[in-house]
């Protein structure tokens, strides 16, 4: 029995693969920067877009997208302001779960929205999500597109960047709003809780076995995808969660990368 | 206009920061190919000098012109080496990906090089020595050979004025030489002004044509022997300071109240 008998294995496929896509690039440049952290904290944000958006009987995937975007972009503008704030930043997140539970709690088919937005429902993406997540992935592709050379540059040598006439706080808006929408989009695979294990996990993990840009982009996309689609189809066999499998095998391949770099630096060192 | 054949020149510059005057009256011209060291202790101005030089900074009076013009306006004419940071970013990068991140990096689009741009880093990188390092991660290079990357940083585009800031910071010894011998060999290459800051004077004194020196919210440019003695220096500071001589090796030190 082929899984692709299925219409709903189709469309979480489809869907799974411009997600991982998106998710690997953006992800990339998340980690160089070293602000991993902000896609942790869209998504938390995020879930108040998704429930507010139920409770007013909107699709939850435009609250996530408004409510991210617009957190990206405010995170941008206070830039060096969020810094060393952790109890704060702490307490709003918090709270924005707190809030979705809420807004959940007003709504009737409670149980099930809580768990799908949580964790992810990528089985149940339908014809129309599916639209909707490759017209949000092509447009995030392209805002990155246009910005990840000055990005690059503001991310390696700010002051230098700076002298050479780019606006730092203006790139890092632009960013962090490209990264809000990727984290709605990986929400609605893997759930707002676990946007962490496809943004964070392939493009780390690719920085710790390549030097080299592009070796490293082109990985982070690879990892992406062979997590998506071996999660979807061991959980097609063994009727466990896809995102736990996805989880699984993202830890799984970060730790192997992890052990290939070290293996790499004691040869350095022993042949040194 | 003001002197339009100099690579820079400042004419009565106040800079403020956070409503303190941290300069003052500070007037000085450096000539196209002269080496001139910024010298002063920590806390003195001399970053924030370089950021008005370099436009990102506004004087609160006064003008600069770099190369007869505004410093916007001459930006590609600049190249800059800024304070190392500590905790940088990339460090899993190789020297060569880094360096390339500058290569045209304020263009909007892909980080894809052109043929000119790479042939451009593989020189900035032969001129500092750093081809050796070109495939090596970041993380991996000590300090000295992460300043040759920003100093190949600062050369792409070929630049006419080099500022940079506190290149022989956590240095030693030895590796500060290097440097200071290499921006040296580079600045009679291509007949490039250089504006070196560093706190100590001594590892640019075989090097430097003058001296620029802040203190006490002022500063005074000459040779080292006009500039660098006791009674210039305590008309600078406001209180006695005094020069002492240890073979090659000079040193300012608070003197004693008279
Ligand atoms: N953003 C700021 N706001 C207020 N004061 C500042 C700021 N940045 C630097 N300063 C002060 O300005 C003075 C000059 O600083 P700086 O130019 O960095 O000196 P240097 O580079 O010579 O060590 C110092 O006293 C410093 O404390
Ligand atoms: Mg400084």
């Amino acid at each position: 029995m082929s899984m692709f008998q299925y219409d709903f294995m189709d469309n979480a496929f489809a869907a799974a693969s411009i997600v991982a896509l998106v998710a690997g690039l953006v992800g990339y440049f998340l980690v160089l920067r070293a602000q991993t952290f902000a896609g942790h904290a869209l998504a938390h944000v995020g879930f108040t877009g998704a429930t507010g958006a139920v409770l007013i009987g909107v699709s939850p995937l435009w609250g996530l997208v408004s409510v991210t975007i617009a957190g990206g972009i405010l995170m941008g503008f206070l830039g060096e302001k969020l810094a060393h704030r952790d109890v704060a930043i702490g307490i709003v997140l918090s709270m924005s779960l707190g809030l979705g539970l809420l807004f959940l709690h007003f709504f009737t088919a409670y149980a099930t929205q809580v768990t799908a937005l949580l964790f992810g429902n990528v089985l149940g993406v339908d014809l129309p999500t599916l639209r909707a997540l490759a017209v949000l992935g092509l447009v995030s592709m392209a805002g990155l597109a246009v910005i990840s050379r000055p990005l690059l540059f503001a991310s390696l040598q700010p002051e230098l960047a700076e002298a050479k006439g780019l606006r730092l706080r203006l790139l890092s808006v632009l960013f962090l709003a490209i990264v809000g929408l990727a984290t709605a989009e990986c929400a609605q695979i893997v759930g707002v809780l676990l946007v962490f294990t496809l943004m964070v996990g392939p493009a780390a993990a690719a920085q710790k076995i390549t030097s080299r840009l592009f070796a490293g982009l082109t990985l982070a996309v690879l990892f992406a995808l062979i997590e998506a689609w071996l999660g979807l189809t061991l959980a097609f066999y063994s009727n466990w969660p896809s995102s736990f499998w996805i989880t699984a095998l993202s830890s799984l391949i970060y730790v192997l990368c992890l052990l290939a770099a070290s293996g790499r630096t004691r040869q350095h060192a022993v042949g040194a | 206009m003001m002197q339009a054949d100099k690579a820079a020149a400042c004419h009565g510059l106040r800079i403020e920061l956070g409503g303190r005057v941290v300069l003052e009256h500070v007037s000085f011209a450096i000539e196209q190919g002269e080496f001139v060291g910024l010298l002063g202790p920590n806390g003195a101005g001399k970053t924030s000098l370089l950021r008005v030089m370099l436009g990102l900074l506004a004087p609160a009076a006064g003008q600069v012109e770099i190369l007869g013009g505004s410093p916007a306006a001459r930006r590609s004419a600049i190249g800059y080496v800024p304070q190392i940071r500590t905790n940088p970013a990339g460090l899993s990068l190789s020297a060569r990906d880094f360096v390339a991140a500058a290569a045209g990096g304020s263009r909007w689009g892909l980080p894809i090089l052109s043929k000119s741009d790479r042939a451009d880093v593989e020189q900035a990188l032969d001129l500092v020595g750093g081809a050796a390092l070109a495939d090596r991660p970041l993380g991996s290079l000590s300090g000295g050979e992460r300043q040759r990357l920003l100093l190949a940083q600062a050369l792409l585009g070929r630049p006419r004025l080099l500022l940079l800031d506190e290149p022989l910071v956590n240095l030693d010894p030895h590796r500060q030489r290097d440097v200071v011998e290499l921006v040296q060999k580079l600045q009679r290459q291509y007949k490039l002004a250089v504006l070196f800051s560093a706190h100590d004077l001594n590892p640019l004194l075989g090097a430097m044509d003058r001296v620029l020196y802040l203190g006490g919210g002022q500063a005074v440019i000459g040779n080292v022997g006009e500039v660098i003695n006791g009674p210039v220096l305590t008309r600078l500071y406001g209180s006695p300071i005094e020069v002492m001589h240890a073979g090659a090796r000079i040193f300012v030190v608070p003197g004693a109240q008279p």
